[in-house]
């Protein structure tokens, strides 16, 4: 079968003719007003997992009056089956420094925060080192930014916005009622930018090789290309650089290995496409987003203990604040356990894909929001394996 | 800053509000209740148990109207299908984690998760149980408070309350996921960590997870008891609030009948804690001048000033805790209770000719500390344990209903002599300023022979919500003995709510604060507003207290301690005069530094 699958290099192209600390001073010489416009003309979009457009993020932080703000890159990275911020916080980290930069320029912060998940700090001391030199190279050029780290909590909720403030506040990482939003109060309670470390990577790049480029890549709806993490039964599992907008079989041929049942798109709070819907599924966001990851199971695997997992991982990581997901996540867990056991009957797992409907849009943050993605999706495709 | 109208609409009906309001509020205006349970006047928004979520038109999320504020346009539909769906699974949801043997539980009848249940008449149990063995198991190492995890729906009032309040923070969340919980530090036992047994997160619990000790079937039984002479005697809070328990309105006082439906429950005497309270300005005015003239004209280093007030035992216990290097600036005074459980089983044992160890003196407090107070070691110097119960004035509602009395058609009746007559200094004890306002009333006219110069001795600037208040008042044309004190200015100020207490104690430790005399209640707003008192409690609950007990001072015929008969003559038959032998021996205490958490 023909593959048009597109592979992209622009996240770790390293080019010695422009370096990120290069892209910083010829950026710096623009308007912050022309870099939102090229943002916002880019249609780069969070690649954190809402996938909110990059530049009107900035614009809205921008617009916000007072003269404390912050820039905030989101290295939590705690979605299974994620690793890409990793290998990207290792190999260009002087791009996410650069973006962070802009990004304080453009929108009025001085001061810049990485939140690196606590499993990464194997990472920092060769970070602490390259932060170093960028800082004083700021310093050198009279730029009045700074970039510090703060070591994530190790809970993967912590990786949501206002829950990383809260943590990174000294206090229990649980998400804040919305709004306000962080472009009003965010850290610190002042306006703030965050974003995923890829993003941020995207933004310099954008500010490299303007916008036309990027926006020639990907579909209308989902411009450019992301970092994907490829995991599961794959021959050739890792990081990929990949155009979005794929078609989900184009995936499928190139990675999986010939005896795909299913893939999980976006990690655990993500969807399960079967085997059958892989022709029509479109990897973006007028399809099924990801955040990156990109997890695949072959006929041997068996989805009532993949489903199992997720929802483990979930009645664990939940913060535990919120009703619906606290209980939720238990009910859900439990839920299948008994029917799988004949302790309840197979309809009883409509029951529970009407508790997922209130989850959805009563739980406080993402984590409680999402949990239907995977329960419902895996449900739907694969009773049999549940029931029996 | 003049705040914006915003215009939006609730179930169709249009409202305009101020920018700001939540959904919750503007609803309220327009009279659609939407049900709470995490949400309380007194506390910062959670928004976390999500009964209160409504639809927005044109969200792809229901907001938790606690936590939303209004938008211009914005349309709010209350009662939706999603809506009633998404609430009764929550509901659905709490029940599944809740140990829900209602019939056994001390909140029956009171409780909020019960209401919501009842009112979405939920049945047959949708979800699967999940309630924690090990939750089962209630911590009852504190003589005040039994914490139940197994009712514990994490709305985390509790942990509001006692951080937000208090400042003691005894109470955290700790975990995540399923093993969230309400916790102390390290899981200890609540008689083990810093808490003050205030109760004011019983206060405040919706469920049966936090409540009081109770002590009615032991005060059942000891009024049963041929052999036992039982006293109850009554705090000055308890009256302005009782009727809230039984059907009477909020700020309506209820002294006639409560002191009637103690006598038709059975108490031999029903005496008043108000007595003792008068006794305590006696003894703590005293105290305060004699510290004065120590420091004044003797210059004697080892006094301490400011005084503050020891009568609200949460208080003692949070000062242990948390300043202990300042114990000597507390009054060596007893609370009015012990006090009276000290005088009870000495002097007015002595007097009805019934032996101390017969007699079983059961207080009637607005207070869960007082019930750790009374077990207090240092609380037996009648030779026996000098207040045997304690029971809070929800307890006392109980009993009378219990009793089956009529409480509204009851006649009013006077609490017995001796022991019984009280002044409005007394009374006022339960508002915080109060008894600074007493011990000024008492102290200012010894000093100088005439009244304190405010309009019908209602000393205003002393009284009223905020939370930390300072007076000065200016002494002068003093009696040849009081010398010293002429031309004086009296710095006082006056903190309820142990939030307060810590910033102005704070104050006070970096010598920021020159006060004589320091006044602090452990709960806010002070007895009125204490951890025994009916629940619902907020911000105009106590407003109404508080008008009640200023009513009922004004409309005492006696209205300065020491003009009280009664204790005119317990001085003269039996103490000699204030911190005397006798009263350092009776009426006087002393306090023990606790660890910091
Ligand atoms: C439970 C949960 C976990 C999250 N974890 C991460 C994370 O590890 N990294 C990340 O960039 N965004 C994460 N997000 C999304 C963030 O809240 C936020 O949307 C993102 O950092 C914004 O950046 P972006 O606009 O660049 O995507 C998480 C969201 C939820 C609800
Ligand atoms: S949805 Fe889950 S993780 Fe989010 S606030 Fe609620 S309990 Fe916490
Ligand atoms: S807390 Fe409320 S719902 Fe729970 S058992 Fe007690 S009365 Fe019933
Ligand atoms: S009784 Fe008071 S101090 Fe103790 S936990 Fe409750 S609020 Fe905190
Ligand atoms: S103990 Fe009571 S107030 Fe505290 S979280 Fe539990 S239910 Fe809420
Ligand atoms: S009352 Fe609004 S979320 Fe609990």
């Amino acid at each position: 079968m023909e593959n048009n699958l597109k592979k992209v290099d622009i996240i770790f192209e390293v080019d010695d003719k422009c370096t990120p600390l290069e892209v910083l001073d010829k950026t710096l010489k623009r308007s912050a007003d022309d870099i939102i416009l090229d943002l916002i003309d880019s249609g780069l979009k969070g690649r954190g997992g809402a996938g909110f457009p990059t530049g009107l993020k900035w614009k809205f932080t921008r617009n916000e009056t007072g003269d404390v703000k912050y820039v905030i890159c989101n290295a939590d990275e705690g979605e299974p089956g994620t690793f890409k911020d990793r290998e990207i916080l290792d190999r260009v980290p002087e791009k996410i420094f650069a973006g962070m930069t802009i990004c304080g320029y453009v929108v009025g912060a001085k001061e810049g925060y990485i939140y690196l998940r606590g499993e990464y700090n194997f990472l920092l001391k060769n970070l602490m080192k390259k932060l170093e030199d960028f800082n004083n190279a700021l310093k050198k050029r009279n730029i009045d930014f700074r970039i510090y780290f703060k070591s994530g909590s190790g809970a993967y909720v912590c990786g949501e916005e206002s829950a990383l403030f809260e943590s990174m506040e000294g206090k229990r990482g649980e998400p804040r009622n919305k709004p306000p939003y962080p472009t009003v109060a965010g850290y610190n309670s002042k306006p703030t930018v965050i974003n995923n470390v890829e993003t941020l990577v995207y933004t310099t790049m954008i500010c490299h090789m303007g916008p036309e480029k990027f926006k020639a890549l990907g579909t209308s709806d989902s411009r450019g290309s992301k970092v994907f993490s490829v995991s599961g039964d794959t021959p050739i599992p890792g990081i990929y650089e990949l155009e979005l907008g794929m078609p989900l079989h184009e995936f499928v041929n190139e990675f999986g290995d010939g005896d795909t049942k299913a893939v999980q798109v976006g990690g655990a709070s993500g969807h399960c496409v079967p085997r059958k819907k892989f022709n029509d599924t479109i990897i973006g966001f007028e399809g099924i987003p990801t955040g990156g990851s990109m997890m695949i199971f072959n006929s041997s695997r068996s989805m009532y203990n993949v489903l199992h997992d997720y929802l483990e991982f979930f009645t664990e990581e939940s913060c535990g604040q919120c009703t619906p997901c606290r209980v939720g996540c238990q009910q859900l867990l439990k839920g299948i356990e008994a029917v799988k056991r004949g302790e309840r009957p197979p309809a009883y797992l409509d029951d529970l894909k009407k508790l997922t409907g209130t989850m959805k849009i009563a739980a406080k943050c993402g984590l409680g929001q999402s949990v239907g993605n995977p329960f419902n999706s895996i449900i739907d495709n694969f009773r049999e394996e549940i029931i029996y | 800053m003049s705040k914006y109208l915003v215009n939006l609409k609730i179930n169709n009906m249009p409202i305009a509000v101020e920018e700001g309001t939540t959904i919750l509020e503007a609803a309220k205006k327009l009279n659609f209740r939407i049900p709470t349970l995490c949400n309380h006047p007194d506390l910062t928004v959670a928004g976390n148990c999500r009964v209160c979520v409504v639809e927005v038109k044109g969200a792809r999320l229901l907001a938790a109207a606690c936590a939303t504020p209004v938008s211009e346009g914005m349309e709010v539909f209350t009662n939706s299908e999603k809506v009633r769906v998404s609430r009764k699974h929550i509901v659905e949801l709490l029940l599944s984690e809740h140990n829900a043997d209602c019939t056994k539980c001390f909140k029956n009848g009171h409780c909020e998760l019960q209401d919501l249940a009842s009112e979405y008449r939920i049945g047959d149990h949708v979800f699967l149980d999940l309630v924690k063995p090990e939750s089962l198991i209630q911590d009852i190492s504190s003589p005040s408070i039994v914490k139940d995890d197994s009712k514990c729906i994490r709305c985390q009032r509790c942990v509001r309350t006692c951080a937000e309040l208090q400042g003691v923070s005894a109470l955290a969340v700790v975990n995540k996921g399923d093993h969230q919980k309400i916790s102390t530090f390290l899981n200890k036992p609540m008689h083990e960590v810093v808490c003050t047994n205030c109760g004011q997160c019983i206060n405040r619990c919706p469920t049966g997870a936090l409540t009081e000790r109770n002590y009615i079937e032991e005060v059942w039984n000891a009024i049963y008891d041929p052999s036992k002479f039982v006293v109850v005697q009554t705090a000055p809070a308890t009256r302005i609030a009782l009727g809230e328990d039984l059907g009477i309105p909020v700020g309506e006082r209820v002294t006639g009948k409560m002191v009637a439906s103690l006598k038709k429950l059975g108490f031999n005497k029903v005496l008043d804690t108000d007595f003792t309270a008068d006794l305590t300005i006696m003894e703590e005015g005293t105290e305060l001048l004699t510290r004065l003239k120590r420091a004044l004209v003797d210059k004697d280093e080892k006094v301490v000033l400011p005084m503050m007030t020891s009568c609200s035992p949460g208080w003692i216990k949070f000062q242990e805790h948390m300043y202990s290097d300042m114990l000597d600036n507390l009054s060596t005074c007893k609370s009015p209770q012990q006090m009276f459980g000290a005088v009870a089983k000495t002097y007015y044992a002595d007097k009805i000719n019934i032996k101390a160890q017969d007699m079983v003196v059961v207080s009637i407090m607005p207070c869960v500390a007082k019930k750790f107070e009374c077990e207090r070691p240092e609380m037996r110097d009648s030779g026996y344990q000098d207040v045997d119960y304690v029971l809070t004035t929800r307890e006392l509602a109980m009993m009378i209903k219990q009793a089956g009395i009529d409480f509204n058609k009851l006649s009013d009746e006077h609490y017995d002599s001796i022991l019984g007559e009280s002044s409005g200094a007394a009374v006022i004890f339960g508002a915080s300023g109060g008894v600074m306002e007493a011990a000024l009333r008492t102290a200012y006219e010894i000093v100088t022979g005439r009244e304190v110069p405010f309009t019908n001795l209602n000393i205003q600037p002393v009284r009223g919500m905020e939370g930390i208040k300072d007076a000065t008042i200016k002494i002068k044309n003093v009696k040849p003995e009081w010398s010293f004190l002429e031309g004086v200015d009296l710095h006082v100020a006056i903190a309820h709510g142990l939030a307060n207490a810590r910033q102005l104690m704070e104050k006070v430790r970096k010598g920021e604060a020159a006060y004589h005399f320091i006044e602090v209640m452990g709960c806010p707003g002070g007895c009125l507003g204490g951890g025994g008192q009916p629940i619902p409690t907020s911000p105009e609950i106590r407003k109404k207290r508080s008008e009640a007990i200023y009513q009922e001072d004004e409309d005492m015929p006696i209205r300065k301690s020491h003009e009280n008969p009664e204790i005119v003559e317990i001085y003269k038959e039996f103490l000699g005069e204030p911190l005397s032998h006798k009263s350092h021996d009776l009426l006087h205490t002393h306090y023990k530094p606790r660890k910091r958490y």
